[in-house]
């Protein structure tokens, strides 16, 4: 099943939504609003047989130019049987950016949220445990956001010395 | 003449000479092996390099029964309080190494996370430098580690006690604004927190 | 979110909660090689529940991709995976070229092909000696450690650093390989079959061996597929995607190989898999070093993509000129403003990268799919309803690099 046919069959689908569809070398991607998007992959996955979450991960538009949104969240997805890939994309805005869980249809999907969830603040209402997963527990910032510096906020330095008579 | 027979048997020597030539002859290393340091650390251990022709090759992996520990790789700030926990935990007398660039001075990882040398947090007495060292470089650093020991041990490991003042480097200088002071709360004990 | 990890716990049968016990793994453990921590809770010795912890290792990788450039950066992709580096890179680059639109030229496809199936080697033979180490086998473990030795060699003479190369660049490599490495490559060939005879002699038929993996650790197919596992795991339990064959990059279509597969899905059938992809590995070696056609490694010069050689930045005042404008943080690469997701077959799975670029030469967002840190998720799921001897096997078998876990 080509681009072609999924384009066609999703603009069917959900034709109120006007969902954009564009191409760059091999890569398809379909952008869609944050609202629908359970029900487009749930579509996806069932039609479309993509029963495998390749990758789901997030950028932070703040400084790029051109950009009408903060954050954008990406799902590349497989269809395993024949080696179909399309991505499918979609943007959020800054106070309380928030996004359904894909658990549900990806077991996959669970440490990648988690992920995304750490490094960018973007909440996924269903997710079975969203804690952080790579930062400490008492970590405050979003460390990939555009507005956290490089070198961070001090945290590195942040502890107590052993000196060798007290060890 | 009741020690006639005794002539040729004994060595007339310091007690400290003694005990470090002892100690650096059996050092027993803690592999804190985090990053592809590590599979360098290992590959010294495998059969090419041997690093048993040096008295080091009794790996521990717990830290009560080691006394040399072989930082080897970059330390994160989820890492330093294992790291520090796990030294303290170490018995006197002991030593330690620090393997690669990035865990003596934060080598290529310049970032919010990783530690900008492991000397600020806990004492540190050989360098190793390279990224990652060649196993033959481990192998000096253990060298130069024993002469160390031969120079400066004694028995009762007093020499310790009088290293109380920090040794490591100068704290950085604070290149963040005001605005940007630290948001996080110190120590990050949720790393060690025992539940 | 809760604070105390204790408090993710379910509440299993709560009454019988007070039988559990709660036990801490690591972060600092023989059998977790590097940095990872699990809180299992145990009934007798069986694991009812576990916990992963992560982020001891995690340092900042994709940050710092959106600070360094495009052939910068491949000096701290190397040291992600750090069992296979050059994998790591080669795959670094696929996308940067696909965004760049770089057709490469044969010879460096060639010798990109040779090194990434050397260094799939080397992280099978690494994997499976420290599998095999975890479970008493010792011998195998010097046995795999000296073979992984001549690979070093192998890129210490290509590059000059033995461990961590950083040998690819944007359209091309660093230097030229020459007869030397060419010989080197040849000589490991043949010493190969050996030391893999000795290492399946030692494992595949160890009472021990056999024992502690056989039907420990079951992934079956829907599982793999709904939990995204890729590379040996999965085709381990019987998916067969192989992007080496689905998307031919490099010079793989040239080849003769097969993707090794088996049905079984425990830890038993990955470490057969992983073996028996060696073999496929070494034969595209053999038919890659054989054929390596002549020309040059990098793309042509005009195409303002290629750090000119020394030479042309001495004598002429083209390449100086492209010389420069390559360094100059303020100048570099003309980059269409896009995303793009470029995957490759990596040792351990399928290492992706997504690039938003800018237009710049250093990219906006710099995103890799790791695939340990999509494996390690799987643990959990393993390793339930069996002992606790068996967190080394499994941990061995799905083969865990914290730096790529972690990032």
């Amino acid at each position: 099943m080509s681009f072609a046919d999924i384009k066609e069959k999703l603009t069917a689908k959900f034709e109120k939504l006007n969902l954009e569809y564009s191409s760059f070398r091999d890569n398809d991607r379909v952008i869609v609003p944050p609202s629908d998007l359970f029900e487009i992959l749930s579509f996806l996955k069932t039609t479309f047989c993509f029963d495998m979450l390749i990758d789901l991960s997030a950028a932070d538009y703040l400084h790029l130019q051109g950009a009408t949104h903060r954050y954008g969240v990406w799902y590349a997805l497989l269809n395993v049987e024949n080696g179909e890939r399309l991505i499918v994309k979609t943007h959020l805005d800054d106070p309380d950016p928030r996004l359904p869980s894909m658990y549900d249809l990806w077991k996959g999907a669970d440490w990648m949220e988690r992920e995304v969830y750490d490094m960018y603040g973007i909440e996924f209402d269903g997710h079975p445990d969203l804690r952080r997963i790579l930062l400490p527990d008492e970590f405050v910032a979003f460390p990939l956001r555009k507005d956290y510096p490089l070198r961070g906020m001090g945290e590195r330095h942040n502890f107590q010395s052993v000196i060798r008579s007290e060890a | 003449m009741a020690l006639e027979f005794l002539k040729d048997n004994f060595v007339v020597t310091k007690l400290d000479y003694l005990a470090s030539w002892c100690r650096k002859y059996s050092l027993f290393p803690m592999p804190f092996a985090t990053a592809c340091c590590g599979i360098e650390l290992m590959a010294t251990g495998a059969s090419k390099h041997d690093i048993s022709r040096f008295g080091a090759e009794a790996f521990r992996f717990s830290p009560r029964q080691c006394d040399l520990m072989i930082v080897a790789g970059r330390v994160v700030m989820k890492m330093v309080p294992v790291m520090q926990r796990i030294w303290q935990q170490m018995p006197e007398p002991k030593w330690c190494i620090s393997m690669g660039a990035c865990a003596s001075s934060g080598g290529v990882f310049d970032t919010y996370a990783v530690v900008q040398g492991i000397d600020r947090f806990i004492p540190v007495d050989i360098y190793v430098p390279g990224c990652p060292p060649r196993p033959e470089q481990l192998l000096q650093g253990i060298i130069d580690l024993q002469e160390k020991i031969a120079n400066t041990g004694t028995i009762f490991g007093t020499e310790f006690g009088k290293r109380n003042v920090y040794e490591g480097p100068r704290p950085l200088s604070k290149f963040l604004s005001p605005d940007q002071s630290v948001q996080a709360p110190a120590n990050f004990r949720s790393s060690t927190r025992t539940i | 979110m809760p604070l105390n990890l204790a408090d993710a716990i379910p509440e299993t049968s709560s009454p019988e909660r007070e039988f559990l016990w709660t036990l801490n793994f690591g972060p600092q453990h023989p059998a977790t090689h590097t940095t990872l921590r699990l809180i299992l809770t145990l009934d007798g010795e069986v694991v009812v529940h576990a916990i992963p912890d992560i982020g001891f290792l995690h340092s900042g990788f994709e940050k710092l991709g959106e600070h360094l450039d495009f052939n910068q950066y491949v000096t701290i992709v190397d040291r992600m995976n750090y069992i296979s580096p050059v994998s790591n890179e080669i795959s670094w680059h696929h996308a940067v070229e696909k965004l760049l639109d770089i057709d490469l030229t044969p010879r460096c496809k060639y010798i990109r092909t040779i090194f990434a199936e050397l260094m799939r080697i080397h992280d099978h033979l690494v994997c499976c000696g420290a599998a095999a180490l975890d479970l008493g086998a010792f011998t195998a473990f010097l046995y795999a450690f000296n073979l992984r030795e001549k690979i070093n060699d192998i890129s210490e003479v290509a590059s000059g650093q033995r461990f961590h190369p950083s040998y690819t660049r944007v359209g091309g490599l660093l230097c030229d390989v020459d007869d030397v490495w060419i010989t080197k490559v040849r000589a490991f060939i043949k010493l190969f079959y050996a030391a893999y005879a000795d290492l399946m002699k030692l494992l595949q038929r160890n009472r021990i061996f056999v024992d502690r993996t056989r039907g420990v650790g079951v992934l079956t197919k829907e599982e793999a597929i709904n939990r995204s596992a890729t590379g040996p795991i999965a085709r381990a339990s019987g998916v067969t995607r192989d992007l080496r064959k689905d998307q031919p990059y490099l010079a793989y279509k040239d080849f003769d190989f097969k993707v090794v597969c088996s049905t079984e899905g425990d830890c038993y059938a990955r470490f057969l898999v992983r073996m028996e992809e060696m073999v496929q590995s070494i034969k595209i070696i053999t038919q890659a070093i054989e054929n390596i056609p002549s020309g040059p490694i990098n793309i042509d010069v005009n195409s303002k993509f290629v750090v000119p050689n020394q030479m042309s930045v001495y004598r002429s005042i083209e390449g100086l000129i492209q010389h420069f404008e390559l360094h100059m943080t303020n100048r570099q690469w003309e980059t269409p403003k896009e995303e793009i997701y470029a995957a490759t077959e990596s040792p351990n799975g399928e290492l992706g990268f997504y690039i938003v670029s800018d237009g710049s030469g250093v990219a906006y967002r710099a995103r890799t799919r790791p695939p340990s840190f999509v494996h390690f998720s799987l643990f959990p799921h393993l390793i339930v309803g069996h002992q606790i001897s068996d967190i080394p096997a499994v941990l061995g078998s799905i083969n865990i690099i914290a730096a790529e876990l972690d990032r």
